[in-house]
């Protein structure tokens, strides 16, 4: 109660020294300890009250508990961490893998391109102007070559 | 019938994209973090804008000669590092080999400090910052003792980040976080170099342009902070007194050189990849002068926040002081303040001086704070992550900072990476069969092992000393050795024809001159007042000793001996290769007279081999 709060030695500065009175015991204050540690437990309120913190509001000797800083369950590092992990690691396979692949390309595309060349050549040998089947029929020597890529040219 | 169209020439070495890419790799090897956390330092304890004088005269007569004779060598060439000095005479092979040694040394430990780059970025995303507050001891009641007694970065450092041993000789054990990190690490370095050039040539758009971009917005940034023009003011006022310390030339010189990353076979990998007929003078023009230029844009930030952050200090100085002032003479709130604070405090001196000394109140000077210069990692992660606190929306301010760190280091990273991969794909250590990413996967896979040792407790000592001892004498000596072998037994007038039918123009004097004489001079000299400079006392480290009486100071400590014997292993092993080898080929030449040893095959030439 506002009246069992005494003040004293009032300075220029907004500070004081109180005590605390008990109402209920014949005017005897009530001891500094248990004050301070009533002031401890409800630091919160009282500064509340006066609408300061902990900062703007001292109270000589009496140093306030500091509430920890919030952790979360799993630290955010981690959290961070393997998220660039994946990155990385999906990187490194797609990369890989691409390689390999084009490695499997570049053997398949040499295969293929000799093949071609075979097809390059024997439709060369049509494109002399003279197919080889009008050659046949004509009369005339067979030319060796063509003979031998006639045969070639059958077994397509 | 057209060949598909491949990346490889008729003599299947593969080559870059575009010129573009090829002057981007060399900047961004070159631009490294040193550029931002030696050179502004440098800057500062050397007489601000007088350091440049210094500064520009090695880059015309050691940095640009070197680097114009790295580039020609290697487009000339077209060989890494070990088969280009073996191409000029087997004698020199040891050059080679010396400057592969050093790059891997150096690729071990420079990717653990972009480890703790990456603990940092990986940090950053919490509220608060974790480096900001100090856990709370056991009891809840204050902060912990470590903590309390330095400040919250250096204890998220040392303790969090690091966890420090207080000796050297006591290892600690393998930190799981920072394993974690490096093998992250060396993930991304083997993500970017999978495939040699063809893969980093495409990260280095990123790597090497970002860093730029990041510079750019922590500037204007910068320069709105209160306090920045102090820090400028500070970096650059210049005073040519210092300019009479031979000290000063002797850092301006191996700042130029370590900065261009010379002689560890980096470059010259880099240029083997170039098309023969490159215009390989104006490259290494360009390169030296934009990593030059990078150096002096980014000392204008670092000094705007440390300004700020020297300012944040002092006025935190003052506020305690006040603070103390109003508590003991009962004054109101708004009587003291920053501007009237002198006046108060002679007031007060004369009329209550036994009060005043009563209240133990630190003199709070603006200069002093100013004057706590720091270069290297404690400029990153002690100084500006304190700083970045101070400013509004931390987290942004530090994530942006730690990505480009860690652009710059590994933009750094490939040219080591290179150095060491394209010596090891000619000597053909392994089948040709086998593809290119099996063998930098064995690179990376093997140097992520051997860097686990410095993810011990001691590391960051270990670390120290390879910085301190691997990468910098035998850089020296390397170098020497490089332009005594172009200018003297490859002989001067054959390279200005090779460089002439390269380039299209005739050797101008300045790069005769410096080739023949004056770089090999200032080489020596340097490398011999360097000797002398370490030779002088005996190597001592600082420890981070939490029992020590003076802490938060560090403790000044000598190395034992067996860590002294590996430090001159380290310094030495990269030099004794090149005698090494010219000893070795020259028992097994037994020739009789050493004239006719020394001579190079007239028959290789760099035209000849390429027309």
């Amino acid at each position: 109660r506002i009246s069992n709060v005494l003040l004293c030695n009032v300075t220029d500065r907004v500070s004081f020294w109180f005590v605390v009175t008990d109402s209920s015991k014949n005017v005897t204050t009530v001891p500094g300890s248990e004050v301070e540690a009533a002031i401890r437990m409800n630091r919160n309120r009282i500064n509340s009250a006066f609408l300061l913190s902990d900062k703007t509001l001292q109270f000589l000797k009496i140093t306030s508990t500091l509430s920890p800083p919030v952790e979360p369950s799993t630290p955010v590092w981690l959290i961070v961490f393997g998220v660039v992990l994946c990155l990385i690691v999906a990187g490194i396979v797609f990369l890989v893998v691409s390689g390999i692949q084009k490695h499997k390309k570049r053997t398949k595309d040499t295969t293929e391109r000799e093949n071609l060349e075979e097809k390059v050549e024997v439709t060369v040998t049509l494109e002399n102007g003279i197919p080889c089947e009008v050659l046949d029929l004509k009369a005339g020597h067979i030319n060796g070559v063509f003979a031998a890529d006639d045969e070639r040219f059958t077994s397509l | 019938l057209s060949a598909t169209p491949e990346i490889t020439k008729e003599d299947g070495r593969p080559k870059w994209d575009n010129k573009f890419q090829y002057i981007l790799s060399c900047i961004g090897f070159a631009v490294g973090l040193g550029n931002v956390w030696r050179f502004p330092y440098l800057c500062q304890i050397h007489g601000g804008g007088a350091f440049l004088i210094p500064y520009f005269i090695a880059l015309l007569f050691e940095g640009l000669p070197l680097l114009h004779l790295e580039l020609a060598l290697g487009q000339c060439l077209r060989k890494g590092n070990i088969g280009a000095w073996t191409s000029i005479s087997p004698y020199l092979g040891g050059v080679g080999i010396g400057s592969w040694v050093v790059s891997v040394l150096v690729s071990l430990y420079y990717n653990t400090v972009l480890t703790w780059v990456m603990w940092y970025f990986i940090n950053s995303f919490q509220e608060p910052l974790p480096w900001s507050v100090c856990p709370l001891n056991e009891n809840r009641t204050g902060f912990n003792e470590e903590c309390y007694e330095s400040t919250a970065v250096n204890y998220f450092w040392y303790r969090k980040t690091l966890n420090i041993t207080p000796d050297i000789a006591e290892s600690g054990t393998l930190q799981w976080w920072l394993i974690l990190c490096l093998a992250t690490c060396w993930g991304i370095v083997y993500l970017c170099t999978i495939r040699g050039i063809e893969t980093t040539g495409k990260a280095i758009y990123v790597t090497a342009l970002f860093p730029y971009l990041v510079l750019t917005i922590f500037l204007i940034q910068g320069l709105t902070l209160p306090g920045a023009t102090d820090g400028l003011a500070y970096l650059f006022t210049p005073n040519l007194n210092t300019l009479k310390n031979p000290r000063v030339w002797l850092d301006a010189a191996t700042q130029i050189f370590f900065s261009l990353s010379l002689a560890f076979g980096g470059l010259i990998a880099f240029s083997s990849y170039n098309p023969p007929k490159n215009d390989c003078e104006k490259d290494a023009v360009t390169v030296a002068i934009v990593n030059s230029m990078t150096s002096l844009y980014a000392s204008i930030p670092v000094f705007s926040v440390l300004g700020f952050k020297a300012t944040t200090a002092y006025w935190d100085c003052l506020d305690r002081n006040i603070i103390s002032i109003i508590n003991e003479f009962d004054l109101s709130e708004e009587s003291i303040m920053r501007q009237n604070y002198t006046s108060w405090i002679s007031f007060l001196n004369s009329s209550y001086p036994e009060k005043i000394a009563g209240l133990k109140l630190k003199s709070c000077d603006l200069q002093e704070f100013l004057d706590q210069s720091v270069s290297g990692t404690g400029l990153a992660f002690i100084v500006f992550t304190q700083a970045i606190i101070l400013m509004p929306g931390s987290q942004a301010w530090a994530i942006l900072f730690f990505i480009m760190l860690f652009s710059l280091g590994l933009s750094s990273m490939f040219g080591n990476i290179e150095g060491v991969f394209t010596p090891l794909l000619e000597l053909q250590v392994v089948p040709k069969s086998t593809p290119k990413e099996l063998l930098s996967g064995i690179i990376c896979l093997i140097s992520f092992l051997i860097a686990l040792c410095f993810t011990l407790g001691s590391g960051s000592y270990w670390i120290d000393i390879f910085d301190r001892y691997a990468g910098s004498l035998p850089l020296l000596v390397i170098a020497f050795f490089e332009v005594i072998g172009v200018v003297y037994i490859y002989k001067i007038k054959r390279f200005s024809k090779d460089v002439k039918w390269m380039t299209g123009r005739k050797l101008n004097l300045y790069w005769q001159i410096t080739w023949r004489f004056i770089s090999p001079l200032l080489l020596l000299i340097v490398f011999m007042a360097f000797v002398i400079l370490q030779t002088q006392k005996s190597p001592s480290y600082a420890a981070w000793n939490p029992k020590y009486e003076g802490f938060p100071m560090k403790e000044e400590k000598v190395y034992p001996a067996w860590v002294q014997a590996i430090c001159v292993l380290l310094a030495v092993l990269p030099c004794v290769c090149v005698p090494l080898v010219a000893l070795f080929h020259l028992t097994k030449k037994k020739c009789t007279s050493k004239d006719s040893c020394f001579v190079p095959s007239e028959v290789f030439s760099c035209q000849g081999a390429n027309s």
